[in-house]
């Protein structure tokens, strides 16, 4: 259903957003020697007990009305452990979600990263409110924190053009310098 | 070629700060994509960028992009919310980064309602 592991990061982060994150920290990591791929999430947001924790992991389970089945969690987890990967989630009531995913690069079925750059660009300039801290490891390391932007933007709208422009080809170069063809 | 320092955005902050206080930091639109997983398993991500593509290309200052979570049916994803100054809502649907493109070139810079795109189905 999703074609790209960065619109799994897209989904998994309006989790956070829906639990009213202010930080959000993404952590990606290409390990080459052990053919791993690891993609952590953090967040400060409203966390969940113990019960609901076990209830999210399974495909039936959401808060939001009946109509609607939350799939977000149980989907990746089974692209995850489908790729030869784990899945873990911890959270705590009142003080955040910690979510951690890992698949084997080299798996057939792993689904490729896509448009890393244009999920983080939008969940950046959509959510001026929240901090978000990018690391990206691979052959080496590029590290974005929205607070540094917030900080020399001052009332300047990340929607502004000349924002927008800037952060495009600094997120896409800074990106494409340690990124491996994944 | 250097990688491209954060640094950098100072010299565009303080350029688009005098633009700014013309503007009195006021916008006329504001677009608001909601992001449920049926959305973004229906494009919804390509849809924002397709938005804020368009602001860039078009250089507009009159609009701002946000996003929030499920809204709308599962069928009709992706959707965006048109809002002016005065609380006149458009809800488009089905929408892509080509049709988000031609929103900014209609209605954001026209002021013209893009009709083909408009959600015919009412909402709860
Ligand atoms: N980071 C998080 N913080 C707090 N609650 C979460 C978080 N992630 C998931 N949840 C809870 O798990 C539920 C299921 O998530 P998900 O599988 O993505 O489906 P959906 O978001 O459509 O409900 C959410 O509705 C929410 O109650
Ligand atoms: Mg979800």
């Amino acid at each position: 259903m999703m074609e790209e592991l960065a619109l799994h990061i897209m989904d998994i982060l309006q989790n956070s957003l829906a639990a009213g994150a202010n930080e959000i920290v993404l952590d990606i990591e290409e390990d080459e020697e052990r053919d791993t791929l690891k993609i952590k999430v953090e967040d400060d947001g409203r966390g969940m007990g113990p019960d609901e924790l076990s209830k999210v992991q399974d495909p039936f389970y959401t808060t939001k009305r009946k109509s609607h089945v939350g799939l977000g969690i149980p989907m990746f987890k089974w692209v995850a452990e489908h790729c030869d990967g784990h899945f873990s989630m911890e959270s705590e009531l009142g003080r955040g979600t910690r979510l951690e995913a890992s698949f084997r690069m080299s798996h057939i079925d792993r689904p490729p990263m896509g448009d890393l750059s244009g999920t983080l660009l939008s969940l950046v300039v959509a959510n001026p409110g929240v901090r978000f801290v990018i690391r990206y490891r691979g052959r080496g390391e590029f590290v974005f924190d929205s607070k540094d932007v917030k900080e020399i933007l001052g009332d300047v709208p990340f929607t502004f053009p000349e924002v927008l422009r800037f952060l495009r080809e600094y997120v896409e170069k800074g990106l494409g310098e340690v990124r491996r063809a994944i | 070629m250097g990688r491209i320092k954060l640094e950098d955005l100072r010299k565009i902050r303080e350029e688009t700060k005098k633009k700014m206080d013309v503007r009195e930091g006021t916008y006329e639109y504001r677009i608001v994509v909601p992001m449920g997983t049926s959305g973004i398993a229906a494009g919804a991500r390509d849809v924002l960028k397709g938005f804020l593509d368009a602001i860039a290309e078009h250089d507009l200052h009159n609009v701002i992009v946000t996003q929030t979570g499920f809204m709308g049916t599962d069928v009709i994803q992706p959707v965006a919310l048109v809002e002016d100054r005065e609380g006149n809502k458009v809800m488009y649907c089905n929408l892509n980064a080509e049709k988000a493109k031609e929103i900014i070139e209609r209605h954001i810079m026209k002021g013209e309602k893009v009709k083909e795109y408009v959600v015919s189905t009412p909402l709860e």
